[in-house]
């Protein structure tokens, strides 16, 4: 990378709108950022922030790719806008907030508000009927690719981009998305989760749950932790129609 | 005014926060919790390598026990820590570990037989034990004598706060997102909650609560590149330390994690080099041999990261547009342990330097990580000065890691805090003192300031500009205020800082004038506060005329126990003083289980204090007489230092281990 080498010029068209203001209305505007070696659209959005418009709303936490707080759509894609490097776009690239997520402003969306009701409905947390645990004994041990297996379906960052390129959810705004299947995978998959399978089927044998995906697999392709939704998916169904016979 | 009463506000949902919730609902109690983003997205998450727990399950952690855990974490403190708090933590985080097991978190396993794993370059086999296999496993990481950090792949946060979250969200945990607590409530010496603006709407809330509790985190963001999250602004320290009451403790005391990527500054866990990865210079050769030949790629964090300065001082690092630095070479680790247990590094090169780091070496350099200074604190969690404040995690200083925390020891420290934290809370709920005395009128006035302050920011003309400000001060913080520290720079960051707080009064929000969801108005108030916190940690680096831990002093090089053997302490009492107030407390010798001592890192430049050599003869002399008569571990260590009656009575129990108490 020489220090001479011309940077090239962004033009970054954003969808804006701000609810909160009665004059507003959905637009596109453009904005122009010189170009950094390494840079990711965390610092250009920044960088607009700062110098250019300083009301632009969007989300970033840990801009490491680790949180899943800056969903957004990069030229129509779900995907985590601070691991998206500029150097992989074209010089002139969109920007638009998640769809199917409540609009705070700009590209900031409340998908903790739409994954809380999510958890809440699925119960996603540990069902066990034990009295209260003693924490001065040993844990209860466990096979170490079991742990492995589970950690693996626990990497979901409720980031809400399988919810926004899914298919279903945009017609069926009670469908539990990939999200939440995945979820039911992962604590069927927990020996210490004592739901039976028929808890299990009463919570997603349905349409809203996973008898309402229609196989497009969006999800899985948009998906930035890599999660292996489409054989969960298959998974789940296989079991809860086992479950029906 | 909307008032929302409760038994208890906690301002942060991350680990620490949501632990004393759950803690505080289980006993029957009311909780909120306001958090800035949805709490699964906290900077707890981004903790990668692991907890340190004493369970001695692998092999490479067998005769690991809490005197083994406390004695790594004062050296590491550089005997700076509250030597009765390491114990009460040391004891609690097998109780902790165990819990979170219960809740979810699918820590990583002991496998039995042979593995190959790296230990200094070489390959070797390690042999895990039958009647282990499946219980927790753990990992090396820098500063410990055994194996003793617990870890799900490189994701330990991220699964730990999952876990937390979802057992918060079971026990109906109430929690306000993206609130932000602008300021506290108090009176008299108590505090009654906070004053909190809605980050969507704009709207001001006065949240009343009997206690409240910090959970922000730490304040990393002052410097201009930092590993941590762009929420950790410090702005509980802050909002604690304007109501000039609450304290706070060793603000200079920073820490820098060796392996951060450049130029982002994005964490690679210590996990890399526990694992067996090294550091190499832009020669490809591995230097820290040469400078520890002991611990070498694995000592202490804050030697780590001085050795690497020095190392690129000398000229031996790596030129590149975005300054020097080094690399981190994990490829010996091999594709299959990178892919399994260090995903996330690899992800992370992957997409931000375009790198595999199984087959390329990662750029890396020390950077800003950690804030071991934080809202002071009795062991109990709550403020020494400001009755029904209570602090815990990073946020606090109460004071676990003195200057140096040991890698692990913070997410450790977050849920066992939390746990204390909740029962010591509960218990002043079910006292009488807790009831709620302060007037509505009062309540209205503290709304009011604030109301005020946000219109003065949104209509002010010709302005400072709070972009500019806050740029500064981060400059400033990076370049005087680093890794190595001298009086001539650290006297121009306070004078530099000192200037900014006063411009800082004049600061206009330009153009976006909206109340509501406002980012502009949002960096403005809150550039005031990071200021303020910004000149905690320069004016408390400046006044300590020694080095200790990650403080490292270029005029001052020796640890100064003589002289320095005490916290920093700092306020604010006056709201248009432009430097803290800056007062010490002693740290007791003669009460110490383990006495100041050499921590084995370079040359021993200690200034002992004379109490040292008394207080080691003591010790040493209980411990004979305990030892010749058969006394066990815990006999003798409750005769050097008595701790178990400052815990829940429920936690005091002893832990057991495999081949022990059993």
């Amino acid at each position: 990378m020489s220090e001479s080498k011309k940077q090239r010029v962004l033009k970054i068209s954003i969808l804006r709108f701000d609810p909160h203001d009665p004059e507003d209305f959905p637009h596109m505007e453009t904005f122009e950022v010189e170009e950094a070696d390494g840079m990711t659209l965390f610092i250009a959005l920044n960088e607009i922030r700062e110098h250019h418009d300083n009301s632009l709303k969007f989300d970033f936490v840990c801009r490491a790719g680790i949180c899943g707080s800056c969903s957004m759509l990069v030229n129509g894609r779900p995907t985590l806008a601070c691991r998206t490097l500029t150097a992989k776009l074209d010089e002139k690239f969109t920007l638009a907030p998640l769809p199917l997520f409540e609009l705070i402003g700009d590209l900031s969306v409340y998908t903790g508000k739409w994954m809380r009701g999510l958890n809440e409905r699925l119960e996603t947390w540990i069902h066990d009927k034990e009295e209260e645990l003693n924490v001065d004994k040993l844990e209860e041990k466990m096979e170490p690719a079991l742990a492995d297996e589970i950690y693996e379906l626990d990497r979901c960052v409720e980031c809400g981009c399988c919810v926004a390129g899914c298919g279903t959810a945009k017609m069926n705004p009670y469908f539990v998305g990939a999200v939440g299947l995945n979820k039911i995978a992962r604590y069927q998959l927990d020996p210490r989760d004592k739901r039976s399978d028929d808890d299990y089927y009463e919570l997603v044998g349905n349409e809203d749950g996973v008898f309402g995906c229609m196989t497009l697999l969006g999800c899985e392709d948009v998906c930035p932790k890599d999660l292996p939704l489409q054989s969960k998916i298959a998974y789940l169904r296989r079991m809860m129609l086992k479950n029906t016979l | 005014m909307k008032v929302i009463y409760t038994d208890v506000l906690i301002i942060g949902g991350g680990l620490a926060g949501l632990r004393v919730a759950t803690g505080i609902k289980g006993r029957g109690h009311d909780a909120v919790v306001l958090s800035l983003v949805p709490p699964k997205r906290s900077h707890s998450a981004a903790a990668q390598g692991g907890m340190q727990a004493s369970l001695a399950n692998c092999k490479m952690g067998e005769g690991d026990n809490e005197d083994v855990h406390f004695s790594d974490t004062i050296k590491g403190s550089d005997w700076g820590a509250d030597q009765e708090v390491a114990r009460m933590f040391v004891h609690c985080a097998p109780k902790a570990i165990r819990e979170l097991a219960h809740w979810g978190v699918p820590w990583s396993r002991v496998h039995r037989g042979d593995h190959a794993a790296i230990i200094n370059a070489e390959k070797v086999t390690i042999t895990e034990k039958d009647e282990a296999h499946g219980l927790i496993t753990a990992r090396d990481f820098g500063g410990t004598k055994k194996w003793r950090t617990c870890y799900t792949s490189d994701g330990t946060g991220h699964s730990m706060l999952f876990a937390m979250d979802n057992k918060a969200k079971q026990e109906k945990v109430e929690v306000h997102e993206r609130l932000e607590a602008i300021s506290l409530i108090h009176e008299n010496g108590r505090c009654y909650g906070a004053v909190a603006r809605n980050l969507m709407s704009g709207e001001l809330v006065a949240y009343v609560s009997k206690a409240t509790t910090m959970a922000t985190g730490g304040y990393g963001r002052i410097y201009s590149v930092s590993t941590n999250a762009i929420i950790c602004q410090g702005m509980g320290q802050a909002i604690a330390l304007e109501t000039g009451v609450a304290t706070l403790g060793n603000m200079e005391a920073i820490q820098f994690h060796p392996t951060a990527i450049v130029p982002v500054g994005i964490l690679t866990t210590e996990g890399c080099r526990g694992d067996g990865g090294l550091l190499l210079d832009k020669d490809g050769y591995r230097f820290m041999p040469d400078y520890e030949p002991d611990k070498k790629e694995l000592a202490s964090r804050d030697v780590v990261s001085r050795r690497m300065t020095e190392h690129m001082r000398k000229g031996k690092g790596v030129k590149s547009r975005y300054g020097d630095h080094l690399w981190l070479d994990i490829t010996i680790l091999g594709r299959e342990h990178i892919e399994k247990n260090l995903r996330e590094v690899k992800e992370i090169c992957e997409n931000f330097l375009g790198i595999d780091p199984a087959v390329d070496w990662i750029p890396v350099r020390p950077t800003q990580h950690y804030s071991m200074g934080g809202i002071r604190t009795k062991y109990t969690g709550e403020s020494q000065t400001l009755k029904g404040l209570y602090s815990c995690g990073e946020a606090a200083c109460w004071d676990l890691h003195g200057f140096n925390r040991l890698g692990g020891n913070s997410v450790s420290e977050t849920v066992v805090a939390g746990m204390l934290v909740a029962e010591n809370i509960s218990d002043y709920l079910d006292s009488d003192e807790s009831h709620l005395t302060i007037h509505t009128s009062n309540i209205e006035k503290f709304v009011k300031i604030e109301s005020d302050k946000l219109d003065a920011l949104l209509t002010k003309e010709d302005g400072e500009d709070a972009y500019v400000l806050r740029r500064r001060m981060e400059e400033i913080m990076m370049d005087k205020v680093g890794i190595f520290r001298n009086g001539d720079d650290l006297q121009e960051a306070v004078d530099e800082l000192e200037e900014l707080c006063k411009r800082s009064k004049n600061i206009e929000v330009f153009r976006s004038k909206s109340r509501a969801a406002n980012p502009a108005l949002v960096n403005a108030y809150r550039t005031q506060k990071m200021i303020k916190v910004a000149l905690t940690v320069a004016y408390g680096a400046l006044l300590r005329t020694e080095s200790r831990g990650a403080h490292s002093r270029e005029d001052y090089p020796e640890r100064d126990d003589a002289n320095w053997l005490k916290r920093t302490i700092t306020s604010w009492p006056d709201e248009n003083q432009l430097v803290p107030t800056v007062s010490y407390e002693e740290i007791d010798i003669s009460k110490m289980e383990l006495p100041p001592g050499f921590r084995g890192y370079g040359k021993d430049l200690t200034k002992h204090h004379p109490k040292t050599a008394e207080r080691e003869i003591v010790v040493n002399a209980v411990k004979e007489k305990l030892e010749a008569v058969g006394e066990s571990r815990f006999e003798i260590q409750n005769a050097l230092m008595p701790y178990l009656d400052k815990l829940p009575k429920k936690y005091r129990a002893i832990n057991e281990r495999l081949g022990e108490n059993i």
